[in-house]
């Protein structure tokens, strides 16, 4: 008790400047297992402590009190108690010892997802993941903890705001893979396909040296969305994907490659009967609404290839070459693709055809040149990144010794510097 | 169809017509009746066998003659096929090649065209003595290390194989003459033989090789020996599928080929073959630099009416009266030996290419007049179409409604810019996914590294 009292006085006195935290840290590394002995009879002691004052120590203290298995009535007063550290702490001195706060979190969404409550967890991670992270390229342990709580508490909305910063930087590899897993999953949610595209690629190319099971699942959702997206998919995966992933990935997954197959044919009846015969092993994935929407997705598929060909069909004809049943449903499609914005025509009921046209869009507006001009600024900057990274990397003394190690020494003259001319 | 408002009549009566009218009212009308005296033998009528046969010799007489056997439905024609091949495999050794024909005939000929037993066993008999005397001259031969007698030994071995059908043997005998070539003679003696013997067994690998072995020595080469091997190198191409290099072969062979080549190939052959080659492949510059104004080509045209007046409706634009010819053609070149797998794909080449050729000057087509010109229904003619503008052949849009086909010329500006953006969104998405990549390989490094200190 005595040491605990201690230590509560040292924070007190040591947390009003930077070089004051540095060495209160140092005196709570060296404490920190007598706390975690103690840590039973720590939580009254929390009340002494002011978290936006003595963020540092509360957070230590915070970590010994939750260290233990997470009850259901313990669950509740943590969940309010560390939602409130949370909204109150000071972000540098949280980083100072970043995993002790990373636990602190874990254990809130363990406690969050215990009493069944999601949503109550939705914002004070977000709140935490802006402290952690060092900018907004960062990607930390915290990002799929909360993309986690969104999808489970159904706000995809909150999700895809963080989803909409680019990442450069990454703790953690498996981090990415589940940040980019989950928030393809909300993507796919909201419907927006492309991005939902782009973070499944993402796990899918990454490096990895083993095949694990997120880029197993992460390839199947991807095979689906593209197949809704682009009507096609491409049947080898990059050459940068790691080669653990091109040789493993697809003999994993092998009822979603015939899946692809057989819409590939274009045979609307025969992928029907697939997905039928396969109605169990997609629902064990939780694929199964995504299964859903690629089979009215052919449908669109043959209704566009339509356009290309001809400029006025009659709904009969479209019915018959898209396999519908009858006019009214071709009708019905081809009026849902126009809201949609997928295909631009115009529907004649009373001749009973419709009339396909041209692209609206003329590129000479003022949005559409905007819109230009701010791509090329956004993509000038990436170009620099890459040029300014590229230098880093052809500067750094590893890279270096690695090359040099490696280079091919060719003949002697490779080592004469003064050329051969001037040797007597 | 868009025509001249202030066009003669006649003309544009001729344009509606596509030249349905027939024969009779073609351009080189002139020749129509020389065409009545002259009974060509590749026509739209039904084959003359005999007058067929006559222009082959050899084995390839009898192989023609067992195909037209095999494949022909009338069984008049079929009898008397046999019969000829019979005739003329005795004049021959080959017994293996006699027995199958006996068992063909059936016994339907009579008494006079069955199993002649004597004669096989006698034939047999002296295949066998001869094979042991050349073996023997051979072997001296061997020991005695002249050089051209090897060459000679083989060489008729060679011929005692052919001649007995083994086919095989044949073409290793004259393979190996050509380490006892001295003269660059020889070596294209040995090409020919080995030419030939591989077109019989139908290897067209090694014809390709052996043309361009021989065409390496170009200054033994006489004129129809030239024309010879660009014939096989012809018949190569076809049995490769390779039309367009096919023509090309067939066009440049020389008037001086006449009947030497009657063993593989007769000039009526180089006509029709090339001649629906160049047509399914060639594009219009081509098709009038290289088979209508070519002169050397023309002799042989003129040997096949028929293939001559096709090629000149479809350069012309009559195509009704082309696709006529063609139909007609049809049935005596599916009794071809070589040509006959390569029918369907040929006309459906030219076929797509007479399609094309015809939407290519207008602005919008009438699709009712164009089913007429090309013998065939709306509807038909409207899914041809949307396959050939699938494959991005046609540029244009079918009306279905009023049946117009429209020529579409895609927006160039439009296009760039969309492209455009599609790039820049691309590249946006690569060069963020690299910089990820590298951050986690450089983590990854850093991370071994660290492990090993």
């Amino acid at each position: 008790m005595n040491s605990v009292e201690g230590l509560l006085t040292q924070i007190r006195g040591l947390s009003s400047t930077a070089s004051d935290v540095l060495s209160l840290q140092n005196v709570l590394k060296q404490a920190d297992e007598s706390l975690h002995a103690e840590s039973t009879r720590l939580l009254p002691f929390l009340d002494q402590l002011d978290p936006s004052k003595h963020s540092l120590g509360y957070l230590y203290f915070l970590e010994a009190c939750t260290a233990g298995p997470v009850t259901t009535e313990s669950a509740s007063s943590f969940v309010l108690i560390i939602a409130r550290f949370i909204s109150s702490c000071v972000a540098e001195q949280i980083r100072l010892a970043p995993d002790k706060f990373i636990s602190v979190c874990k254990r809130f969404k363990d406690q969050v997802l215990l009493l069944e409550e999601p949503l109550r967890g939705v914002a004070p991670m977000l709140t935490a993941v802006r402290k952690l992270q060092s900018s907004t390229e960062h990607l930390t342990t915290l990002h799929p903890e909360f993309l986690l709580l969104c999808l489970l508490a159904k706000c995809y909305k909150t999700g895809l705001s963080i989803l909409e910063e680019d990442i450069f930087e990454v703790d953690q590899p498996r981090d990415l893979y589940l940040y980019c897993y989950y928030g393809g999953m909300i993507c796919i949610g909201q419907k927006c396909f492309r991005k939902a595209l782009e973070l499944l690629h993402n796990v899918v190319t990454a490096p990895m040296s083993t095949i694990n099971a997120i880029a197993v699942e992460a390839y199947k959702k991807y095979i689906l969305v593209s197949l809704i997206h682009h009507g096609q998919l491409s049947t080898s995966l990059p050459k940068y994907a790691s080669g653990v992933a091109q040789r493993n990935l697809k003999s994993l997954c092998l009822s979603y490659m015939e899946l692809a197959n057989s819409y590939n044919n274009g045979k609307i009846a025969d992928l029907e009967t697939y997905v039928q015969a396969n109605m169990e092993k997609f629902g064990s994935d939780n694929n199964l609404g995504l299964v859903k929407q690629v089979v009215s997705s052919i449908y669109k598929r043959n209704i566009q290839r339509l356009t290309q060909t001809y400029l006025t069909l009659s709904l009969q004809d479209i019915a018959n070459t898209v396999q519908l049943n009858s006019p009214k449903e071709a009708e019905m499609h081809v009026l849902q693709m126009i809201q949609d914005g997928e295909i631009y025509a115009t529907i004649n009921q009373k001749d009973g055809m419709v009339r396909f046209v041209e692209d609206p869009e003329l590129y000479k507006t003022c949005e559409m040149i905007e819109h230009i001009d701010l791509s090329i600024q956004r993509l000038m900057t990436l170009s620099n990144k890459l040029t300014v990274m590229d230098e880093l990397i052809s500067c750094d003394p590893l890279y270096l010794g690695k090359a040099g190690r490696e280079r091919q020494r060719f003949d002697f003259d490779d080592f004469d510097s003064v050329p051969q001319r001037f040797n007597i | 169809m868009d025509g001249e408002d202030g066009a003669p009549k006649s003309l544009m009566e001729e344009m509606y017509a596509n030249g349905i009218e027939g024969v009779d009212d073609a351009p080189s009308s002139s020749t129509s009746t020389t065409i009545r005296k002259n009974r060509p033998i590749i026509s739209g009528e039904q084959l003359d066998i005999e007058a067929y046969a006559a222009l082959y010799s050899g084995r390839t007489k009898i192989m023609r003659l067992i195909f037209l056997a095999d494949h022909c439905d009338n069984s008049g024609m079929q009898l008397e096929a046999l019969r000829m091949a019979y005739d003329e495999l005795k004049k021959g050794e080959n017994t293996q090649l006699f027995r199958e024909v006996v068992q063909k005939i059936d016994g339907r000929l009579g008494p006079n065209y069955s199993t002649d037993a004597t004669w096989c066993a006698m034939v047999d008999r002296k295949a066998d003595q001869r094979k042991d005397k050349l073996e023997s001259e051979l072997n001296a031969y061997r020991t005695n290390l002249i050089k051209e007698s090897i060459r000679m030994g083989y060489n008729d071995f060679g011929d005692f194989y052919y001649a007995h059908g083994a086919l095989g043997d044949a073409f290793k005998s004259y393979v190996r003459t050509r380490d006892y070539c001295t003269t660059s003679k020889h070596i294209i003696q040995m090409c020919l033989s080995a030419i030939l013997v591989s077109i019989e067994m139908g290897q067209f690998a090694h014809v390709t090789s052996y043309v361009s072995k021989a065409e390496q020595t170009p200054e033994a080469l006489d004129p129809p020996s030239i024309a010879k091997l660009r014939c096989a190198a012809g018949l190569a191409h076809l049995e490769a599928k390779k039309y367009k290099l096919a023509a090309r072969k067939f066009l440049e062979v020389g008037p001086e080929l006449g009947n030497s080549y009657s063993e593989v190939i007769a000039p009526q052959d180089v006509a029709t073959y090339g001649g629906l080659c160049a047509l399914a492949s060639f594009d219009r510059t081509e098709l009038k630099n290289k088979v209508i104004d070519n002169i050397n080509f023309r002799n042989f045209l003129e040997l096949v009416p028929e293939v001559r007046e096709l090629i000149n409706d479809f350069y012309s634009s009559h195509y009704a009266s082309c696709l006529e010819y063609l139909g007609n053609l049809k049935s005596n070149l599916m009794l071809d030996i070589h040509i006959h797998d390569h029918v369907e794909t040929l006309y459906d080449q030219i076929r797509s290419r007479a399609l094309i050729q015809y939407t290519h000057p207008f602005v919008s087509v009438d699709m009712r007049m164009m089913a007429d010109a090309f013998k065939t229904s709306v509807a038909g003619l409207e899914k041809e179409l949307e396959s050939l503008i699938t494959d991005n052949q046609i540029q244009a849009r079918i009306d279905s409604h009023n049946k117009i086909l429209y020529a579409r010329h895609a927006d160039q500006r439009n296009a760039t810019f969309q492209r455009v953006l599609q790039t820049g969104n691309e590249f946006d998405w690569d060069v963020r996914a690299m910089l990820l990549r590298a951050n986690l390989l450089k983590h990854e490094y850093n991370l071994r590294a660290s492990r090993k200190i």
